[in-house]
């Protein structure tokens, strides 16, 4: 995103995404396992299972194409 | 128990299991993890106050919506649809789309080219210190107050939601704004807005989702809205539901406003006014790294807060169709926050209308995704507070230290300045917020001072770029006659509400459409003065109005590009969706 910089943004949001759509997940498939005895409303839907699993595609697939590596490959390609 | 009996048994709306803490921790540890890192790339004035001008047309767009997403906006709407209907979908359709694409394709070549480091600064080159005066304290005066307001909303927002003590609130969420503005500067607060961006949609997503399969679909989410109201007796209940077709009269819709109202006060005034001039959102796209990006970033802006309405907008309007009280069946109606919030509001267990997000928000989401949802809205929160302190900090350096004190200051002068200044900026802002906690009203009156300022502002610069013949005793009487008449005529209906009928054109105006009219006339009153005055002044020599106006600027082409690269062509790509939205929702 910026020129000087091995971090980018990008690389930040996937990083966020990722962490966060990991435990989402990981509580999601626990929940399914030992349903809780209070439920969310639609709670048949387990949200949480395939809407963490989009947030941690999503943030690995940023993290990987925006990595600290790939970055100062590029503008080692650039300079 | 079931969750729903819980909200409704507890003092507090959620309550948060050890993978929401960890998310919340999560994320605090990363925004502070990105100011450090971005400590080293902060070293010069345009380093830090201007992000180093050179971020692309993607983060730059992200960055000027999120300036405008923060927690009061989403939370502050979402009650509105509740109270309103979908009327509020106006705030973000012809309240921005427009205007976005105004700024993007009329306005922003102007700024780019005179590279002004805020629209404070545009006002000295177009009309002299007067207007950049005017304009340079009342905006630092603001944003700060802004901040604490912020501040002050995300504690008791934290307090209603979660039991959180205020004081931890504010001092936690100060601390970490201080710390990564301080070291980072506006890239560190871009960053955090791009950030806060993904974390809004992550965390809010679930709810139009999740809430259309339970209604059965838009269909079915009017049918119950429609069953709903009519069993409370509403009036008009079918006018929740409809955009436009409910304006040809004052009385017919719950705003009490007509399409004129939201046409020309909204659309034309106080959004042009806001989306071009309110320097917290322009300094976004000021820091894009060329023209072409700079023109690009609010149509982005624009193409994604079209979209907004649907995690904002429709969870509000979900709340009225399927909030019930678990225990009786019956309707659960929201109330105002100064009823709600209460020490009798709470003891009868009541909300208020700015809660159905959070109360949304436990109805559908367990365990890590309310976590989730939660830091959302923290980081909705702490953005608002870091976008009005990094605002303020340039503003104070380069358009009122820079200009009256210290007129030679170096560039690292400057950025030492703007570090210190950005921790006093967030001290005041802890002042203000615990103002607001002695007196909450105070909170209204704030973000009303903070509208009468940006209507006529926007006549001010637009009448700068597009008619030369302004003088700069025009610009500055006319900013001072405009914002003076805004300021009349809101004392005026609080201390007479009768008044209403002549301000709003009607004694069914509620508060928003007294807003709309009281800007349009203040509009129209800082135009009148400013032409009057023109006239009757001597204007500046062309030659000092080069790059600052219209016809004497020679705007820069952008290189030939593909039409998937073109401005123009997304402009109307946006456009056309914006025409389509209305007439689907009229």
């Amino acid at each position: 995103m910026k020129s000087g910089s091995h971090l980018s943004i990008w690389f930040f949001t996937g990083l966020c995404l990722g962490v966060n759509g990991a435990l989402i997940f990981a509580t999601g498939i626990y929940e399914t396992l030992y349903p809780p005895v209070e439920k969310v409303v639609r709670y048949d839907l387990h949200a949480n299972v395939w809407w963490g699993g989009i947030l941690l595609i999503v943030g690995v697939f940023f993290s990987l194409r925006f990595s600290p590596a790939r970055e100062r490959a590029r503008m080692a390609g650039n300079s | 128990m079931n969750p729903a009996l819980l909200l409704l048994s507890s003092n507090t709306l959620v309550h948060l299991s050890g993978v929401d803490i960890a998310i919340i921790i999560f994320y605090f540890a990363l925004v502070l993890g990105i100011g450090l890192y971005l400590k080293e790339q902060a070293n010069t004035g345009e380093d830090f106050f201007m992000a180093g001008r050179e971020m692309t047309a993607w983060v730059a767009g992200l960055a000027f919506l999120s300036a405008n997403l923060g927690s009061l906006e989403l939370m502050g709407w979402a009650g509105n649809s509740y109270k309103y209907g979908i009327l509020a979908a106006h705030w973000y359709w012809i309240g921005a789309i427009p205007s976005m694409l105004f700024l993007a394709l009329v306005m922003m070549p102007f700024y780019y080219v005179c590279k002004t480091h805020s629209v404070p600064g545009y006002l000295k080159l177009r009309y002299g210190q007067g207007a950049q005066a005017i304009s340079s304290i009342s905006f630092a005066f603001m944003t700060v107050l802004m901040s604490g307001i912020n501040m002050y909303a995300m504690a008791v927002v934290m307090k209603v939601v979660l039991g959180w003590n205020m004081h931890f609130s504010i001092w936690v969420s100060a601390i970490t704004v201080a710390a990564y503005v301080a070291l980072g500067g506006l890239r560190s607060a871009i960053f955090n807005e791009v950030l806060q961006f993904f974390l809004i949609w992550a965390g809010a997503l679930l709810i139009p989702i999740l809430g259309l399969i339970e209604a059965g679909g838009w269909s079915g989410l009017q049918a119950k809205i429609l069953h709903n109201l009519t069993e409370l007796n509403v009036p008009n209940p079918g006018s929740y539901t409809h955009l436009w077709s409910t304006l040809g009269n004052f009385n017919n819709n719950p705003m009490g406003i007509n399409w004129a109202g939201i046409v020309f006060g909204l659309g034309a005034v106080i959004a042009m006014g806001y989306w071009t001039t309110d320097f917290l959102v322009v300094q976004r796209v000021l820091s894009a790294k060329d023209l072409r990006s700079a023109e690009l970033a609010p149509i982005i802006g624009a193409a994604f807060k079209m979209m907004v309405p649907l995690i904002v907008i429709l969870p509000g309007l979900l709340g009225l169709a399927l909030l019930r009280d678990p225990h009786t069946g019956g309707l659960i109606r929201l109330v105002p926050a100064n009823i709600a919030w209460s020490d009798a509001g709470q003891a009868q267990g009541l909300h208020g209308y700015d809660e159905v997000l959070p109360l949304m928000l436990a109805r559908y989401c367990g365990p890590g995704l309310l976590g989730l949802g939660i830091t959302a809205l923290i980081a909705g929160f702490m953005s608002g507070m870091a976008g009005n302190v990094s605002a303020f900090t340039t503003v104070l350096i380069y358009d009122i230290y820079g200009v009256f004190i210290n007129k030679n200051a170096t560039d690292e002068k400057k950025v030492k300045l703007g570090r210190h200044w950005t921790f006093w900026g967030v001290v005041i802002s802890i002042g203000a917020a615990y103002i607001a906690a002695g007196k909450p009203s105070i909170m209204d009156y704030v973000q009303s001072l903070f509208s009468f300022f940006i209507a006529p502002l926007f006549g001010t610069v637009l009448l700068g770029m597009l008619w030369k013949r302004a003088t700069p005793a025009g610009g500055w009487t006319g900013l001072l006659a405009g914002t003076l008449s805004s300021i009349g005529m809101y004392t005026w209906v609080k201390l007479d509400p009768n008044a209403v009928r002549y301000v709003a054109l009607s004694m069914d105006a509620q508060d928003q459409a007294q807003n709309m009219f009281r800007a349009l006339w203040c509009f129209l009153v800082c135009v009148i003065v400013t032409v009057v005055v023109s006239y009757l002044t001597t204007p500046k020599p062309d030659s000092e109005l080069k790059d600052v106006v219209y016809g004497l600027t020679p705007i820069p082409k952008v290189q030939h590009v593909s039409i998937f690269h073109n401005p123009l062509f997304w402009g109307a790509v946006v456009a056309i969706v914006f025409v389509i939205l209305q007439i689907i929702f009229w």
